[in-house]
């Protein structure tokens, strides 16, 4: 009856996230009395692993895996909790993850819920806290099927150290066959994507043009973060789609948003809710974002950013 | 061509969220429903594939009478008919469920749904609809084309976008991009009047067990006042990001 954790990688590194449902696989072990396996794919060193908690690994090494597909996936992730006899799934929020969780979840004939925020706040009945409504309310689910996966929200819980010593196995899985395949992919490289960063940088229709993104691109590349920019933005053709954030774009569950020259429409709040700490920067004081922000200046963002950028570029100086 | 477009009945994205009953139940109290977001992207895709390329548009919700009205803007909108499972949704397995059965009978080229809703969030039911059906699945599609059986489809990856083949029958969870929002529709007089005369079945639902159920809800606590930092003193922005915050 042990849990199982899928910790998603990509090129073979672990993404963040994987590290922190392996921490939060090993918590709900302990709560179960039971043990935790972490399952990879196509990964050549999985010691970073043990590090939070995984006493045990098994990677499934296969060529045929090497570019995503949601059946196969779902199918690799199913002999293995066979397998290891696992009952409990926990799972990150990566678009990857999110694509197969359901194809699993009836292959398992398990309960699903996702955007778990917390540990189960009860065994019997099984528990979880989940954000719902777009962010704007929490639900406290029951999961009553035998089999149960957990989705954990991006940046909830946190990554925890809980050092052991781990091994890892390889295993041989068979690979389902799908009738999706993929064509072409298209990764710009060597940015910071919204979904990985700790620290983004919006910004909105303030801005007045394409042709100031300048400023904005200087302050992510001064905070290691990504950039992104309002719906408005994004129809006006001044950034690309993928640069959305908000209700119908990316969701953002950042450590740090700075939004700037953003009102704070609703539909943009609901999609940014879920990071820890908001900071805006806009002329108008009376701007919705500024009750939804924790920190806040009230001022023309091309007077300001500049000065922002200067004096973070003399604190990373002296702080490195 | 024969098209679903699976319809979740939603609240407004403006609408306070509070509960009644201890918190155990949403409070419908003054909301405005409407077609949630996501599945509006899907049936206006639907109405291009119906007016280029002949496609039949069926719309269809698992739940009450009262999500009637937001099936009736569907077929406003253009549907040619819509199908009413009429049960409570409890949990995203049962609806999956519910609908599995209603692709089967009506043997479904096509079904749209939004990747998720804005209400429960829970980015499931296209996914397991599509592994009860032992349909190909596409989620968060942001572009797709039908030529003959064969489909062609975009969706977003981190820090990028795929491209993917597939064939016919499928399920494919949609997003923004597979139109965009300046193309969504608004019902005019003519489509609200043909909506009244066009047909909207109610069929019973299945048995089925839900896996899931919620308990109660919460709200966020409340969120303290904005520190205003002067324009002219970023340093003290800088230092409450460091010693208070701790983010950078």
């Amino acid at each position: 009856m042990s849990v199982l954790v899928f910790a998603d990688s990509s090129e073979g590194k672990f993404k963040k996230s994987a590290l922190e449902v392996v921490s939060y696989g090993k918590k709900v072990a302990e709560q179960l009395s039971t043990n935790v396996v972490v399952a990879t794919i196509n990964v050549d060193d999985a010691s970073e692993l043990y590090t939070y908690g995984a006493e045990k690994v098994v990677n499934v090494s296969n060529e045929d895996l090497k570019i995503f597909n949601a059946k196969e996936y779902a199918s690799v992730l199913q002999q293995i909790a066979g397998a290891e006899n696992a009952n409990t799934v926990i799972l990150d929020s990566s678009i990857d993850v999110l694509y197969f969780a359901p194809i699993l979840a009836v292959s398992l004939e398990a309960g699903y819920a996702r955007n778990v925020v917390e540990l189960p706040s009860s065994i019997t009945p099984f528990t979880v806290k989940r954000k719902a409504f777009s962010n704007k309310g929490f639900s406290n689910t029951v999961i009553s099927s035998d089999k149960k996966i957990i989705g954990v929200a991006k940046n909830s819980y946190g990554i925890h150290e809980n050092p052991v010593d781990g091994t890892t196995e390889s295993f041989n899985a068979s690979v389902a066959i799908s009738k999706v395949k993929s064509t072409n992919i298209e990764k710009a490289s060597g940015k910071v994507t919204i979904a990985d960063a700790d620290i983004v940088v919006s910004g909105g229709r303030g801005l007045k043009g394409p042709e100031n993104w300048g400023m904005i691109e200087e302050l992510a590349g001064v905070l290691g973060a990504a950039t992104a920019c309002s719906k408005p933005v994004s129809d006006l053709g001044w950034r690309p789609h993928t640069e959305h954030v908000g209700q119908t774009g990316k969701p953002v569950a950042a450590n740090l948003y700075i939004a700037i020259g953003i009102s704070g429409a609703i539909q943009h709040l609901a999609g940014i809710n879920a990071s820890k700490v908001k900071v805006v920067i806009n002329t108008d004081p009376e701007a919705p974002f500024f009750k939804a922000a924790d920190y806040g200046i009230v001022g023309d963002a091309f007077e300001v950013v500049p000065k922002l950028i200067e004096k973070l570029k003399e604190f990373k100086a002296q702080n490195s | 061509m024969k098209i679903l477009v699976c319809i979740s009945h939603v609240p407004d994205t403006t609408s306070k969220i509070n509960f009644t009953d201890n918190d155990s139940k949403f409070d419908t109290n003054g909301v405005q429903f409407v077609i949630n977001p996501y599945d509006e992207f899907c049936l206006t895709r639907a109405m291009w594939f119906k007016e280029k390329q002949g496609a039949s548009v069926t719309v269809v919700n698992v739940g009450n009478a009262t999500t009637e009205p937001t099936l009736r803007k569907a077929l406003a909108i253009g549907a040619d008919d819509a199908i009413r499972v009429n049960t409570e949704a409890v949990d995203g397995l049962s609806v999956a469920k519910q609908l599995a059965e209603v692709v089967k009978s009506g043997g479904y080229d096509l079904v749209l749904a939004g990747k998720e809703s804005i209400d429960y969030n829970g980015e499931m039911v296209p996914g397991m609809l599509a592994a009860l059906v032992e349909y190909s699945f596409v989620n968060g599609c942001t572009g797709i084309e039908v030529d003959g059986e064969s489909v062609t489809l975009k969706r977003e990856i981190d820090g990028g976008n795929e491209t993917l083949t597939s064939s016919l029958p499928m399920v494919v969870a949609g997003q923004k991009g597979m139109v965009e929002e300046k193309d969504l529709r608004i019902p005019n007089m003519r489509g609200i009047m043909m909506a009244r005369k066009k047909p909207l079945n109610v069929i019973e639902p299945i048995d089925v067990e839900n896996a899931t159920a919620v308990e109660s809800y919460e709200k966020p606590a409340p969120k303290g006042a904005v520190k205003l930092v002067d324009a002219d003193n970023v340093d003290e922005l800088i230092n409450l990001l460091h010693n208070e915050a701790k983010v950078i």
